[in-house]
């Protein structure tokens, strides 16, 4: 037992160091999750995650795998394509949904372009995009764990202004909620905490420690402070199993972790009291009045 | 709660509001008397809840203004239609969202606020229905609902757009028994309706709109067959190679 769950922390200083940014990142990030399902932008992370990757890419180009390049490249890419999206469907009449898929399509080709041109080999590659734990440098772990606190100030101030703006936006508006503002930081955000989770997931992973719990989630509470309760317990588990597994079979950490968050999900689609499939088929008897 | 209140009002002067550059309300003027209850009638389409809107501050005019008069604080009840019903929130919480203009983002909720939830709860007959999801209440437990959060909100003018729509005959004679009594304390109340015979009832003023203001005063005199008429004409009048109007601004 101890050498499946305790040693290989205690041996090695770059696991420990993955975990401590995972468990900010999985504080943080499913919280911002829950209302991307909420407001029915579950693909929005998704878009947001994959048009950082040509930034990433040319940081890659510039200075190699380092920390700080690979981000400042992605966060300007991530913001460009945020910003871009909806600024082009506006002026264009199109779809919001369709332009981000396009936008993200050619940032998917154009990153993995770039750095097989610049020289990346395969482990490159892998690195970028599915994420390494002995990327979570000491640059990287300050980095997650800012990104964490930044949010959780920042939601602690934007809750309230979030839900009204997702139930009643006309009340919210009239009330002098100021809900597009928060809006924007909310998307400010997103964008911060996919790009913090991409040194230890990968470009294309990132957004499973965001959104998975959050999916799964909506299984296990009937309202929204409830949900992001349970969404982040889901994310600090799957870090944690996710971690050991990449560690013990050799996987990288981003399938991993998302493959043990997804393994919640699916436990919480049958099993969970809210909608859950097997609680269905377990009929109470209706109430009487 | 139900202390006299100073009075508020609110003045259009010469008011237009587009939707592009087609007008929704075309050069209206007029006054919501402080204390009135005003019903807003006129043909689908006839810029009834884009004039809503606009009291409540979130269409601005084209051209024109919206005076208020005295201390306005404005509470806006939105059509049904355009709230998430599916989004996870307790019946609780929704209702005090009316707290949101004195608590803003951070101000922790008293005792007091929660009690006053709670009262505001039972007025509208939904007592016991704290912790229920939204989700889960009908569309006219839902409109009760909403009611409730304005009773918390404890505004000087109600803005209702359409408060009577899908609910059955019970919950809208309980509602409106509410906008009585909000009427009875000097509030000043505007409702977008479409039930003529009930604004004939329970509404002193009535403002008949179809883009241009066809009748604004006394009920009897604006729901005159003449000018129902002519509400029905201009709004059926719809053209795409309308003039650029020349009125003045």
């Amino acid at each position: 037992m101890h050498d499946l769950l305790i040693a290989p922390f205690a041996e090695f200083g770059f696991l420990r160091r993955a975990l401590v940014g995972c468990l900010a990142l999985s504080v943080s990030a499913p919280v911002l999750g829950v209302f991307l399902v909420l407001r029915r932008m579950s693909l929005t992370a998704d878009v947001l995650a994959h048009g950082a990757l040509p930034g990433v890419a040319v940081g890659f180009l510039l200075a190699g795998l380092s920390a700080p390049a690979l981000w400042f490249g992605g966060l300007v890419a991530g913001l460009l394509v945020a910003v871009g999206a909806g600024a082009l469907s506006r002026a264009t009449g199109g779809r919001e949904d369709a332009t981000l898929t396009a936008l993200y399509l050619v940032a998917l080709g154009a990153g993995v372009a770039l750095i097989s041109m610049g020289g990346g080999g395969a482990a490159d590659l892998s690195h970028i995009l599915f994420g390494n734990v002995l990327g979570v440098d000491d640059a990287a772990l300050l980095l997650m764990a800012g990104v964490a606190t930044l949010t959780l100030v920042v939601l602690a101030f934007a809750w309230r202004p979030l839900v009204l703006e997702c139930f009643d936006p006309s009340f919210a508006a009239a009330a002098g909620a100021r809900g597009g503002a928060w809006h924007l930081a909310f998307q400010a955000l997103v964008v911060l905490n996919v790009l913090s989770a991409f040194q230890a997931l990968g470009t294309l992973m990132a957004v499973g420690l965001m959104m998975l719990p959050a999916i799964a989630a909506r299984h296990w509470a009937a309202e929204v402070a409830g949900m992001a309760y349970a969404a982040v317990g889901i994310a600090l588990g799957s870090s944690l199993a996710g971690i050991l597994l990449s560690y013990h079979a050799d996987v990288p950490t981003g399938p991993a972790i998302v493959l043990v968050a997804g393994l919640a999900w699916a436990v919480s689609v049958l099993a969970g009291p809210v909608d859950g499939l097997l609680p269905r088929l377990l009929r109470r008897r209706h109430m009487a009045g | 709660m139900n202390a006299r209140r100073s009075p508020a009002g609110l003045v259009l002067e010469n008011l237009t509001l587009t939707h592009g550059r087609r007008p929704a309300v075309h050069h209206v003027s007029g006054r919501f008397a402080p204390g009135s209850l005003t019903a807003v009638v006129g043909p689908n389409g006839a810029g009834k809840t884009t004039l809503l809107r606009a009291l409540a501050g979130l269409h601005k005019p084209d051209s024109g203004r919206i005076a208020a008069e005295g201390t306005a604080r404005i509470a806006l009840l939105p059509q049904l239609a355009a709230l998430d019903r599916g989004f996870p929130i307790a019946c609780r919480d929704v209702v005090m969202q009316g707290l949101w203009p004195r608590l803003g983002a951070f101000r922790g909720a008293s005792t007091e606020d929660r009690h006053r939830a709670e009262h505001a709860l039972a007025a509208v007959g939904l007592g016991g229905f704290e912790r229920r999801a939204v989700g889960s209440l009908s569309a006219g437990q839902t409109q009760r609902l909403l009611f409730a959060r304005l009773l918390v909100q404890d505004a000087d003018i109600l803005l209702l757009d359409e408060p009577f729509n899908a609910v059955d005959a019970k919950t809208s004679a309980d509602l409106l028994r509410l906008v009585r009594d909000w009427h009875g304390q000097g509030r000043t109340v505007v409702a977008v309706l479409h039930d003529l015979d009930l604004v004939a009832r329970e509404f002193p003023d009535t403002l008949m709109i179809a883009r241009d203001a066809i009748a604004w005063g006394p009920t009897e005199q604006a729901l005159s067959a003449a000018n129902r008429l002519r509400a029905r004409m201009m709004a059926e009048a719809w053209s795409d190679e309308a003039e650029h109007c020349h009125r003045a601004a």
